[in-house]
């Protein structure tokens, strides 16, 4: 009996060991527990990726912001990759995780953390971080002046959490602005408000739509007009919502866009569209050459593409023949309501993959803590109509300094630039953002995929009615699985097929169950034999 | 067609000479094939110029109306990197060039086309920063394969005719290679200085912000005019000769550019070939 006991307990050792080993390296990371010290005779090379907006000042802020954290910290160097689409980003990082080779700072949007957060513990949950007395927000063995954790705008801090936890760090906030030629508004003999109404916006554009008699727009005297060009429609239809206080999705991830509200949306987009008066980046190209060329009055676009728009603008995407000179104006986009504004929160933020070595964990979040002190959020900040994240760096001197030198010059103080950045300061609490849940990218997709179709079907001369909008909105459904979404992201609903290595666990207990049975009742089955 | 057409000529002329004629036939037919025979790798062979049924001719797709669903047929000259079941393609027929943007096509299908090959492709007519495209297209692969030989447009930069080779295998001679430069502040052309503060002949991305995997711009110079020539990753990637020949280009030498005459707010060709002269 013993015997069968000892060689019943070896075979349920081995299969337990054979469960943990084939999960091994499917089940992602262990948890990170930060170390108590920061091992300085420890060297580590931080892979860091990050975004520009194709703006060389950003790529010099971030090499210096890396020459002088390794100044600080030389047992760490920072290799950094830099993309221009958060897209890229976004792909890269989830090819990469299944590898194990994710980077180990990343510039990203809260609803792709969503996403990366599916492997487990491949993200690192910041909240013992940034609270860590040592090596936290303000910590006491930081070696550079970092912002205390009350030092970090809430609003913008509490953006990057997910399922109650912080997976991120806010590094800049932008939000979206109208970029209005003054000029053609006031020739088309409209006076432009404070904050202008949709409807407004819209009477303005068909107002420039007139032609001559050889076919040139009356406003520009060009054969090329396009009055409004919303550069994201995944934006637009947000906001619109967000403004009609309609459904778009709820924190458990349920997808609520498909309503009258949206449908309102796609027939008002479909109905400038198709008189050429709205239309958008996807269908004719970047609104800031439009605008800068005089074949555009009102061009929306992110704050952080500020320095690209206008007579003056400092960047520019066309040739210095194709500029003409107007008055350009800054506007917060439209609204349905204008006594309750309302605009979205956007901007990027950091997130921290998890490594095995927890030293390397360590120098990651120094390294991306540094990239919230005031001599990057101020300089980077400046590049465009970004705002600093902390209170600590707009509030200081040499920020004010900044903001109120708005106009001297063309390039550092260029007024578009930074009455977009001041719009948003003025703002900040009549922002919003959207929920995030694994998925909740998709949905923008969708939502902009909505404006996009209804536009390009309404110039196409396709009949825009209920059955397109419910047709359309079973099509985005499927593209973007959001019927998937619904499903595994609701905690209350079925939750689909059982992972392998979830599966393979429990064959595991079953047969060591087997086993441990048989051990049982062989030996009674004996005795009974014996007695009978 | 020009052989054809001397052939005739000859005939008419010496009517009474029958052996002299036969001689002739004869000699022309073996130029002819050894003509045919050496454009075997060129598209020298001609497109098939019949259209099937519903499919427009060059003039009336350019004539059609933005927006309008046009069908057309076309030898594919170039692709685009495949990604997520969609594709880019440049195509051409005997009389003009086509682009293909984002065209729904899987991995598989997308590996079938092979440079050369007829396709039909039906979608809506489109045109995005001044580049005319076909858009939202579906395609059908068909029997017939062209390769088309580069048109010298060199003696129409600077000029409102290139626009009329937009999407076409182009072919530009004797350019100089200038200080890479991009646009600044407005209104003025600001030269690009490389990481040691130095004028460089090439620059990742079109104002200098990228790096080796990026787009290499560069500027190039014909009787005295600064022209913006690029070669695209996303056409050619970044392990090809053509983008290590960029990546090696000399300010003040002279080279031959081959490429595709592709559009974004006036001429942007997209370069396939560097010969340096």
């Amino acid at each position: 009996m013993r015997r069968l006991l000892k060689t019943a307990a070896l075979a349920v050792s081995v299969i337990a060991l054979l469960c943990m080993s084939s999960c091994h390296g499917t089940q992602g990371m262990a948890d990170f527990i930060v170390p108590e010290e920061f091992d300085m005779n420890q060297t580590h090379e931080l892979i860091f990726w990050a975004k520009n907006d194709t703006n060389r000042t950003q790529t010099a802020i971030y090499e210096k912001a890396i020459k002088d954290f390794e100044a600080l910290y030389p047992n760490v160097t920072v290799k950094i990759r830099l993309y221009t689409d958060y897209s890229n980003i976004y792909n890269d990082v989830i090819t990469n995780i299944a590898t194990n080779t994710t980077p180990n700072v990343c510039i990203t949007y809260p609803d792709h953390i969503a996403t990366y957060m599916t492997g487990i513990n491949t993200v690192v949950d910041l909240d013992e971080m940034m609270t860590n007395e040592k090596y936290g927000l303000g910590g006491s063995e930081v070696k550079f002046e970092s912002p205390a954790y009350d030092e970090v705008i809430p609003e913008f801090l509490d953006e990057c959490m997910i399922q109650e936890k912080h997976y991120a760090i806010p590094f800049m906030r932008s939000t979206e602005a109208c970029y209005v030629n003054e000029t053609y508004v006031r020739e088309l003999g409209f006076e432009l408000p404070e904050v202008m109404t949709w409807d407004f916006m819209f009477e303005v554009a068909e107002a420039a739509m007139e032609k001559d008699e050889n076919g040139m727009f009356k406003v520009n005297g060009q054969n090329v007009m396009i009055p409004i060009i919303y550069k994201s429609t995944d934006n637009m239809m947000i906001q619109m919502l967000a403004q009609k206080e309609a459904e778009y999705s709820d924190n458990e991830g349920h997808i609520l866009i498909f309503n009258d509200d949206t449908k309102e949306i796609m027939y008002m987009s479909a109905e400038h569209g198709k008189t050429g008066a709205f239309s958008t980046f996807k269908i004719s190209s970047y609104p800031a050459n439009f605008l800068n060329a005089g074949q555009c009055i009102f061009a929306i676009d992110s704050t952080a593409g500020a320095t690209w728009m206008g007579t003056d603008a400092p960047l520019l995407d066309i040739s210095p023949d194709q500029i003409v000179r107007f008055d350009t104006a800054v506007r917060m986009i439209p609204q349905f309501n204008p006594d309750k504004p309302k605009m979205i929160s956007q901007g990027p933020s950091i997130c921290i993959f998890n490594k095995r070595d927890p030293q390397e964990v360590l120098a990651s979040w120094l390294f991306a803590q540094y990239l919230l002190s005031n001599d990057v959020q101020i300089a980077y900040s400046e590049t465009e109509g970004y705002v600093p994240v902390t209170s600590k760096a707009q509030n200081s001197e040499e920020y004010q300094d900044y903001l109120s030198r708005s106009g001297e010059d063309s390039n550092e103080h260029y007024r578009v630039k930074i009455e977009a950045s001041q719009l948003l300061l003025n703002h900040t609490s009549d922002t919003f953002v959207t929920p995030v849940f694994n998925g909740s990218a998709s949905l923008r997709q969708a939502a902009g995929q909505l404006i996009e179709n209804a536009v390009k079907s309404a110039r196409r001369k396709e009949t825009i009615d209920d059955a397109y909008c419910e047709e359309q909105f079973s099509k985005v459904n499927s593209l973007y699985h959001l019927d998937q979404i619904s499903a595994s992201s609701a905690g209350t609903e079925e939750l689909g097929p059982l992972p392998a290595p979830s599966k393979a666990l429990l064959i595991c207990l079953a047969v060591v169950w087997v086993i441990l049975g048989a051990v049982y009742a062989i030996p009674l089955l004996k005795k009974k034999n014996m007695h009978s | 067609m020009r052989t054809w057409a001397i052939i005739k000529t000859v005939s008419e002329t010496d009517k009474g000479v029958n052996n002299m004629k036969k001689t002739l036939y004869g000699i022309l037919a073996l130029a002819m094939s050894a003509s045919l025979v050496g454009c075997g790798n060129g598209g020298s062979k001609g497109p098939d110029t019949t259209k099937g049924e519903g499919v427009m001719t060059y003039a009336e797709y350019m004539a059609a109306e933005l927006d309008a669903e046009v069908t057309v047929e076309a030898y594919v000259q170039a692709k685009q990197s495949w990604w997520d079941n969609k594709a880019t393609f440049f195509a051409q027929d005997a009389d003009g060039a086509y682009f293909f943007y984002d065209m729904p096509i899987s991995e598989e299908d997308f590996n079938k086309i092979s440079v050369g090959q007829k396709i039909k492709v039906t979608g809506h007519k489109a045109e995005w920063a001044g580049q005319i495209e076909i858009i939202d297209s579906e395609f059908e692969i068909e029997e017939g394969s062209w390769i088309a030989d580069p048109v010298d447009v060199t003696e129409l930069l600077g000029t409102d005719e290139l626009e009329s080779h937009m999407n076409q295998k182009v072919l530009f001679k004797g350019l100089t290679v200038e200080a890479a430069e991009y646009t600044e502040n407005g209104d003025k052309y600001v030269t690009f200085k490389d990481a040691s503060g130095n004028e460089a002949a090439f620059m990742y991305k079109s104002n200098g912000t990228g790096s080796q995997g990026d787009d290499v711009y560069f500027t190039v110079s014909k009787d005295g005019k600064n022209y913006t020539f690029l070669v695209r990753n996303y056409l050619t990637g970044k392990d090809t000769d053509v983008y290590k020949a960029a990546e090696a280009l000399e300010i003040g030498k002279t080279y031959d550019m081959a490429g595709y005459m592709y559009w974004y707010n006036g001429p942007n060709p997209w370069i396939t070939e560097i010969t340096a002269q």
